[in-house]
């Protein structure tokens, strides 16, 4: 028998593929592209869903801020595109010409000191993965070092995504405050508007999406993911096995956390916008509950969860305005109550068996979400 | 806490000295001192509550001292995290077997092989050649050799305690602590990891809590009689037995 390192086995990459001719050839083909741009849309939570499946699913750790990272990453890219769209000609009825709108209206005079560098795209690219990263890693030190986890961890985080939140509102002169960064133009002058433009960005979106899934497939397929089982079993052991148990948390937290970055980063893209009405605690909470749909489990039921609780909401709130948030909780405590493991764990019990020529897979695979969550 | 090591050096490979550990006032362990050489075989006995598995916590570094030092090849171990006291040689066993039931055996036995450390380190790690043959001498060892592709959770438990033995040989510690290593075993699986344990802690010291009188004898060179977080008395088997005060407080039983 061979126990070599393989990335993919022939199922998984059959998976993989099935989801690249989903996204790049079904969607755009059945689309209009109103609808095209919504999925989209949907994708850009797959970022983070994705980054959750690496934190939760596979090391344990639960974090209800991630819209902390989504938005820090969306508002980075909304910083440079604002910048671009207050050009001195274009904002020439304003006291304070070439400053972007909303620091006028606050009677901020000059373009404060840590705007200046998002005048400049390769260091917006980089802000965007490593502004949230780095922040990431600051939490991660202060509470893994310290070995805060389980339920503490997920209740700093949601503070954190609260604090954000509030201190992006409050400080409305630097940060657009409640309405956020509207009236995005041009990037790099290639106006982002246009269907056209969408199009392609929805591609964009969707390769990179791809390059953090073949990411998330490489860690836990090698050393890390198997330290992240064995940290989620047995944190202890780990440490007498000789391992510093707080950098892999650190490590796998910041991964998730550039993922959703780049999410966010592209949802401004997409949808024009960034506010902090999208990146808060219940947003967060949507997340984890893409995540959970999809399986936690699993890095491409996270893409198809973020797609049908967007596409549920979406519909939902079309069809039923009044009740569509019942409707959303309805969703939510059904997958808890009757698909712990998500759409994953339905492939993986129902499904998969009835695929030829695949083993079934060794017993004891799933487990409740509840626990999961209680670790 | 800073640890109060003592200036001189010394030859033993594991000095404890004045250790003493205080839950809320009840000093578990208290002003414990013993030395244990290269190579020697100690096995701590002891009544309920007595500290035994408090002093192994200690000097791995799973709970924190109040007072004293714990030197290991003349370093202090008190001030090391869990990780760095593994890296310095010191292996240690659980008392319930603590294995990770999410992976495989074979998986389980690879993460105990040292190296890849760091997350770079174990970003970067193949599965090699060398690695492989290591894994499968040592599930060879713990009678493990069919079951490396079996999840870990699906184990017995006495297969569970050798691939946990599995685990620290993969380690190599130069200080091995076994906790137990025979309790909850059926008669066979008993028999099978004495003779485990007798070919395991050749070249290497051992530090072994253990219940099982017969055991004990086999493999001791040395005992050490914990009672109230005191040494009661230390020496060999045979002068420890015939100790009036280790007789009443546990023998006698």
């Amino acid at each position: 028998m061979t126990r070599q390192y393989r990335l993919f086995t022939l199922e998984e990459a059959v998976n993989f593929a099935l989801l690249a001719l989903l996204i790049f050839v079904i969607l755009p083909a059945m689309l209009d592209p109103f609808r095209l741009n919504l999925f989209g849309k949907y994708l850009t939570y797959a970022f983070v869903a994705v980054g959750l499946v690496l934190c939760w699913g596979a090391g344990g750790i639960l974090s209800l801020g991630q819209g902390v990272f989504f938005g820090l990453g969306g508002y980075c890219m909304a910083m440079f595109l604002k910048l671009e769209a207050s050009t001195p000609e274009a904002t020439a009825i304003q006291s304070t010409p070439g400053i972007p709108d909303f620091m006028d209206w606050n009677r901020v005079t000059e373009l404060p000191w840590w705007w200046e560098p998002f005048q400049s795209l390769p260091f917006t690219l980089v802000a965007i993965v490593a502004v949230p990263s780095a922040f990431a890693f600051v939490i991660g030190l202060a509470m893994f070092t310290r070995r805060v986890g389980g339920v503490y961890f997920a209740i700093i985080t949601q503070a954190i995504a609260a604090i954000l939140t509030i201190l992006i509102i409050g400080q409305q002169g630097y940060t657009g405050g409640v309405n956020g960064m509207t009236d995005l133009r041009t990037l790099a002058g290639w106006d982002i508007r246009p269907d056209s433009a969408k199009l392609v960005l929805y591609f964009v979106n969707g390769a990179l999406l791809f390059l953090c899934l073949l990411a998330g497939q490489w860690v836990r397929k090698g050393k890390v993911g198997r330290l992240l089982v064995a940290m989620r079993d047995q944190e202890d052991r780990v440490r007498f096995s000789g391992y510093n148990v707080a950098n892999f948390k650190i490590f796998v937290f910041c991964l998730g956390a550039a993922f959703a970055a780049i999410g966010g980063a592209m949802f401004t893209l997409q949808v024009g916008f960034m506010s902090p009405t999208l990146i808060g605690i219940v947003p967060s909470i949507m997340m984890v509950i893409m995540c959970a749909v999809g399986g936690r489990h699993s890095l491409l039921g996270a893409v198809y969860g973020a797609l049908i609780v967007n596409g549920a909401q979406t519909f939902f709130s079309e069809q039923m305005p009044e009740l569509w948030l019942f409707a959303m909780g309805a969703l939510f405590i059904s997958v808890v109550m009757f698909f712990p493991t998500g759409l994953a764990g339905l492939y993986e019990d129902h499904i998969r068996p009835r695929l030829p020529g695949l083993r079934p897979r060794r017993p004891g695979r799933a487990e409740p979400i509840a626990t999961a969550a209680a670790e | 806490m800073t640890p109060d090591t003592p200036s001189y050096a010394t030859d033993f490979l594991l000095a404890v000295e004045r250790l003493t550990v205080s839950f809320d006032g009840f000093k578990a362990v208290n002003d414990l001192s013993f030395y244990v050489d290269q190579d020697e075989i100690r096995v701590i006995i002891g009544p309920n509550g007595a500290g035994k598995t408090t002093v192994l916590d200690l000097i791995c570094g799973r709970t924190r001292a109040t007072s004293g030092s714990v030197r290991f090849k003349n370093q202090e171990l008190l001030s090391m995290r869990e990780d760095q006291i593994v890296h310095a040689g010191v292996g240690r066993k659980f008392q319930t077997p603590s294995i990770y039931d999410g992976l495989s055996v074979f998986e389980n036995l690879e993460l105990s092989y040292p190296g890849g450390y760091t997350v770079i380190g174990a970003l970067a790690y193949k599965r090699s050649a060398e690695v492989m043959t290591r894994i499968e001498e040592v599930a060879e060892l713990v009678f493990l050799s069919d079951l490396l592709d079996v999840r870990a959770s699906s184990l017995s438990h006495g297969q569970k305690q050798w691939l946990e033995i599995g685990m620290l040989l993969i380690q190599d510690p130069q200080l091995l602590m076994l906790d137990e290593p025979v309790a909850g075993m059926s008669v066979a699986e008993r028999k099978k990891t004495a003779e485990l344990l007798n070919s395991i802690i050749k070249d290497r010291s051992v530090l072994v809590i253990e219940h099982d009188m017969n055991f004990v004898k086999d493999i001791a060179h040395k005992v050490t009689v914990l009672h109230q977080g005191k040494v009661l008395a230390e020496g060999s088997m045979e002068k420890v037995q015939s100790d009036p005060r280790v007789i009443e407080v546990y023998l006698g039983h």
